[in-house]
């Protein structure tokens, strides 16, 4: 394949490692989108996706709701709002609009995680005197917790690949390579862009799937003890 | 119901072949569907070339368009006027950017596409030194490739340009290009991302201007954001065409260029060879009356009336006496 071979010389191509727009300074800035992105979105969407698990309620409207987010094309969203904060501010919109894209995953992870434990295990914990509070840190986020990194690996992937928008709006991040490569028919460029996002999704992937097995080693062993360390 | 039915013993066999009915299965429903979309498909490099090999006679016009506003009302002017000439026209507007169309006009499923001298030229010649609009048109129709051609070009013109504020250029007193070597502040400019590696991009600027400036990448082709952070003073300069409407509403002022950095960029119709002689006599007198100013003044009915492409068009070539 001449083509992933020619990427690979660009992207060992030393002209590439040097000066303002080097590699490694469009990768820390894609990388410094995605990950802003993912904690707002899981600031947002986990304490919510808790309050729709345990008490039941609310379920339907954040479905439709997070299926009306999902469906948000991205880009338009992006230059409506880049247009109503001043691109001074884009860094703000950019970060709305990868926001809106994790939420609906962040927070399908969390609610599905609470609805999945077996509710004989949540009655046992009230009936052994845990208030709510006690019910929802000490069984549910732990039993649940597996779900929601599944979740948060969901929503990690959609915002790496789609932060790609950030160039278009003054940003930078690895979306120069390709937009630029796309204008100059400069394919070894494009696909060399496309290699290092592909990298640095499965690089975030496979951290946040780490994550997931710490994860199930603590709801695992919680399924005993939480119910009888309670007191 | 019966397909289904014969499938299940198959099924039962091998998966691996289960696999492979359903993958064929699924690859027969992707040509189906290609086949369906074929005839608007411009990326399909072998498909049937339409009617081209029989020059003149009552073969259809295609006329097509650039995937942008300004290039559809252009394409809408070729249509109606050959229309008004007697011609039957079929219309396959929005063809994506250059490489796209570029391919369908050599296979010969487009026949006739407005298109700008300079990016043209410059598309098979990346290292052209034509900067004027006669050299341009006198240096494309070597560069173009075997069964294309252009006909006469249009005093419009769509151009590269570096747009500042009217109060960064009346304060500074910067009209030109030529006066930036004198500026003392930081200059920043804005553009699409390949801008940083055109030849009127920074390396363009500091060799013909002296000027040395640091890159935005801005993707909107110079549009609303470009326009934003010239405002709001996030870029020096951007990148915005020359008959962007905004330019005529004052606001923004592009500044000269007496080096001739960037290409011209007439307005002219590229043609597939066979058919330019029996186009000519309809393309010639529209390239003859149009003006930048006609141009700026109908891409800003589109923008700001929001005015389709056809009620446009219309209006232009009746205004011309160009329809009968």
């Amino acid at each position: 394949m001449n083509l992933f071979r020619d990427a690979l010389a660009w992207l060992l191509d030393p002209a590439q490692h040097t000066g303002a727009g080097r590699i490694a300074a469009r990768v820390l800035e894609h990388l410094g989108y995605t990950l802003l992105a993912l904690a707002v979105a899981a600031l947002v969407a986990i304490p919510l996706g808790y309050l729709i698990g345990h008490t039941g309620r609310g379920r339907q409207l954040a479905v439709a709701l997070s299926g009306a987010a999902r469906a948000l094309p991205s880009l338009g969203l992006l230059t409506v709002l880049t247009l109503a904060v001043g691109i001074g501010d884009a860094w703000l919109a950019a970060t709305v609009v990868l926001v809106v894209l994790g939420i609906p995953s962040v927070l399908a992870g969390a609610y599905a995680g609470l609805e999945a434990i077996d509710r004989d295990v949540i009655d046992a914990a009230r009936a052994t005197g845990m208030t709510e509070w006690q019910v929802l840190a000490r069984v549910e986020a732990p039993l649940g917790l597996p779900l929601l990194v599944g979740g948060l690996r969901s929503a990690a992937l959609q915002i790496v690949a789609t932060a790609v928008l950030a160039s278009y709006v003054g940003l930078g991040g690895l979306g120069i390579y390709i937009q630029r490569g796309i204008a100059l028919r400069s394919y070894d460029e494009m696909l060399g862009g496309a290699l290092l996002i592909v990298a640095l999704a499965v690089v975030v992937d496979a951290v946040l799937a780490a994550a997931a097995r710490v994860a199930r080693t603590i709801a695992a062993p919680a399924r005993q003890p939480a119910v009888h360390t309670a007191d | 119901m019966n397909a289904r039915q014969q499938h299940r013993p198959t099924v039962r066999r091998s998966p691996l072949r289960a696999l492979a009915v359903r993958g064929a299965a699924v690859t027969t429903l992707a040509l189906a569907l290609t086949a369906c979309g074929g005839g608007e498909d411009p990326l399909a490099p072998t498909s049937a070339p339409t009617a081209t090999g029989e020059s003149g006679g009552d073969a259809p016009v295609v006329v097509g368009s650039q995937a942008y506003y300004s290039n559809e009302i252009l394409a809408e002017i070729y249509s109606q006027a050959l229309e008004a000439d007697g011609f039957e026209v079929t219309r396959q507007f929005q063809i994506g950017q250059r490489d796209v169309y570029l391919a369908a006009m050599t296979s010969g499923e487009v026949d006739v596409l407005p298109e700008y001298s300079g990016n043209l030229l410059q598309f098979y010649e990346a290292e052209t030194e034509a900067r004027s609009p006669e050299d341009v048109a006198a240096a494309l129709p070597d560069a173009l490739p075997e069964g294309l051609t252009v006909l006469e070009h249009a005093e419009a013109q769509d151009a590269d340009s570096y747009t500042v504020t009217r109060e960064f250029s009346e304060s500074n007193g910067i009209t030109s290009l030529a006066d930036l070597a004198g500026y003392d502040g930081d200059v920043t400019i804005g553009g699409n991302p390949e801008l940083e590696s055109r030849p009127y991009g920074p390396s363009g600027l500091q060799e013909l201007y002296d000027v040395t400036v640091d890159f935005v990448a801005i993707g909107d082709s110079g549009g609303p954001l470009t326009q934003d952070a010239l405002r709001d003073g996030t870029i020096t300069m951007g990148n915005v065409y020359t008959a962007d409407p905004v330019l005529a509403a004052g606001e923004l002022v592009a500044l000269e260029d007496p080096e001739s950095m960037f290409l011209a960029q007439n307005v002219l119709p590229l043609v597939a060879a066979d058919r330019a002689e029996e186009l000519a006599a309809t393309l010639d007198p529209i390239s003859a009356a149009l003006t930048t100013e006609d141009l700026v003044a109908m891409n800003a009915r589109s923008q700001g009336e929001q005015l389709d492409a056809a009620t446009i068009a219309t209006d232009w070539l009746t205004e011309e006496g160009l329809l009968g």
